[in-house]
């Protein structure tokens, strides 16, 4: 990550929440899961809150098989993708067409105080800047977006959610500074059981 | 122990839609029957805590998922299993092989047999243990009941070679 060249994360956020569609479903982890659920999740979202980190892409991939007639957006943090990076293959494996994930980079595990993760440079003694766009290649996506700037990310945010999936998207972001930790928004077993009775009901399309 | 088909008849005879798995050499022969049956989906994924993972969002969706894993997949598995079955209440059932627990001839005392019963209690599985061919249908009527109860369990397979 080129660190000249961040985006402030509430507007990257904002920018999706606005271009989302009302049935597509919305899953969020730690602090993307947090300013979601400022900016207001919906009956189709889930903010993954209580999470095992890095899970979000592969139950965004089970969502997406279960519900195919759905775009499911996953937006997952740099520090939860090095958790599983597995299942950037097993995403292309399946190779599910409504799947778009969206990878926040912001160098840092924020939500614990900022500190480096190993894909980033000033945790390393090489300071090699750990290259997610080619992980995603080389993992087997095809369709591979990269923004570092704002007005960008809003211009073509529409072309990239109706890519045919499945799409990686790379977001260079900034650490929000003081971020803590997503706090849940309720008890998770009843959160799931509406959702569930949200998604039993097809997309009116 | 069982063969392919058998399975796949087993899991169809479930009402599974998809089977999110990592072979060993005792699943990974199942595969390709699972994959040639026409009620079935295999989907393959990288480690077993993202099998559950996958499993909880294909149940999200509406779709009746099985995780079938080795023992040592469900060591790997602990945090994600306890977020899918205890934090969210998720009732995923899974197929379990129990490595050298017919044969130690491969890993003579292999820790698989000290360490898998013990973990699946800790983690509060309701599981059965298979050791017999005669008990396949055991595996059915305990999934049934788990579904009916809406709570989580496992079959343990006790596989002859490591």
């Amino acid at each position: 990550m080129n660190a000249t060249h961040r985006m402030p994360l509430v507007p990257v956020l904002t920018a999706l929440h606005r271009a989302r569609r009302p049935d597509d479903v919305v899953i969020t982890s730690m602090g993307a899961a947090r300013e979601w659920m400022a900016l207001g999740a919906g009956p189709l979202d889930l903010p993954l809150v209580p999470s095992s980190m890095g899970t979000a892409p592969a139950i965004a991939l089970g969502l997406a098989l279960a519900q195919p007639q759905r775009r499911v957006i996953v937006v997952n943090g740099d520090g939860a993708m090095l958790m599983n990076l597995g299942s950037l293959v097993s995403i292309t494996a399946a190779a599910p067409p409504n799947l778009v994930l969206i990878l926040e980079d912001n160098g840092v595990y924020e939500v614990t105080g900022a500190q480096p993760t190993p894909g980033s440079p000033s945790a390393r003694g090489d300071g090699f800047n750990v290259d997610f766009e080619a992980m995603a290649r080389a993992s087997g996506f095809r369709e591979i977006f990269h923004y570092q700037d704002l007005d960008a990310w809003t211009r073509d945010i529409d072309r990239v959610l109706n890519t045919r999936g499945p799409v990686f998207v790379l977001l260079d972001v900034s650490p929000v500074p003081g971020a803590v930790g997503p706090r849940s928004p309720g008890p998770a077993p009843a959160r799931a059981r509406e959702l569930m009775r949200h998604l039993a009901t097809p997309p009116a399309r | 122990m069982f063969t392919g088909t058998q399975i796949a008849s087993l899991f169809t005879s479930m009402g599974i839609t998809h089977v999110v798995s990592i072979a060993d050499s005792t699943i990974g022969p199942w595969h390709p029957a699972i994959e040639a049956s026409p009620d079935l989906h295999l989907v393959r994924v990288c480690r077993e805590g993202e099998a559950w993972a996958v499993a909880a969002g294909l149940y999200l969706g509406g779709a009746t998922p099985l995780v079938l894993i080795q023992c040592t997949g469900l060591f790997e598995s602990g945090d994600s299993l306890r977020n899918i079955l205890h934090d969210w209440k998720l009732p995923i059932f899974s197929v379990i092989g129990y490595r050298s627990y017919l044969n130690q001839s491969t890993l003579p005392g292999d820790t698989c047999l000290v360490f898998s019963e013990p973990l699946l209690d800790a983690w509060r599985i309701d599981y059965r243990l298979i050791k017999e061919p005669s008990q396949l249908d055991e595996v059915r009527a305990h999934y049934l009941a788990c579904r009916d109860a809406g709570t989580p369990g496992a079959a343990l397979i006790a596989e002859g070679k490591a």
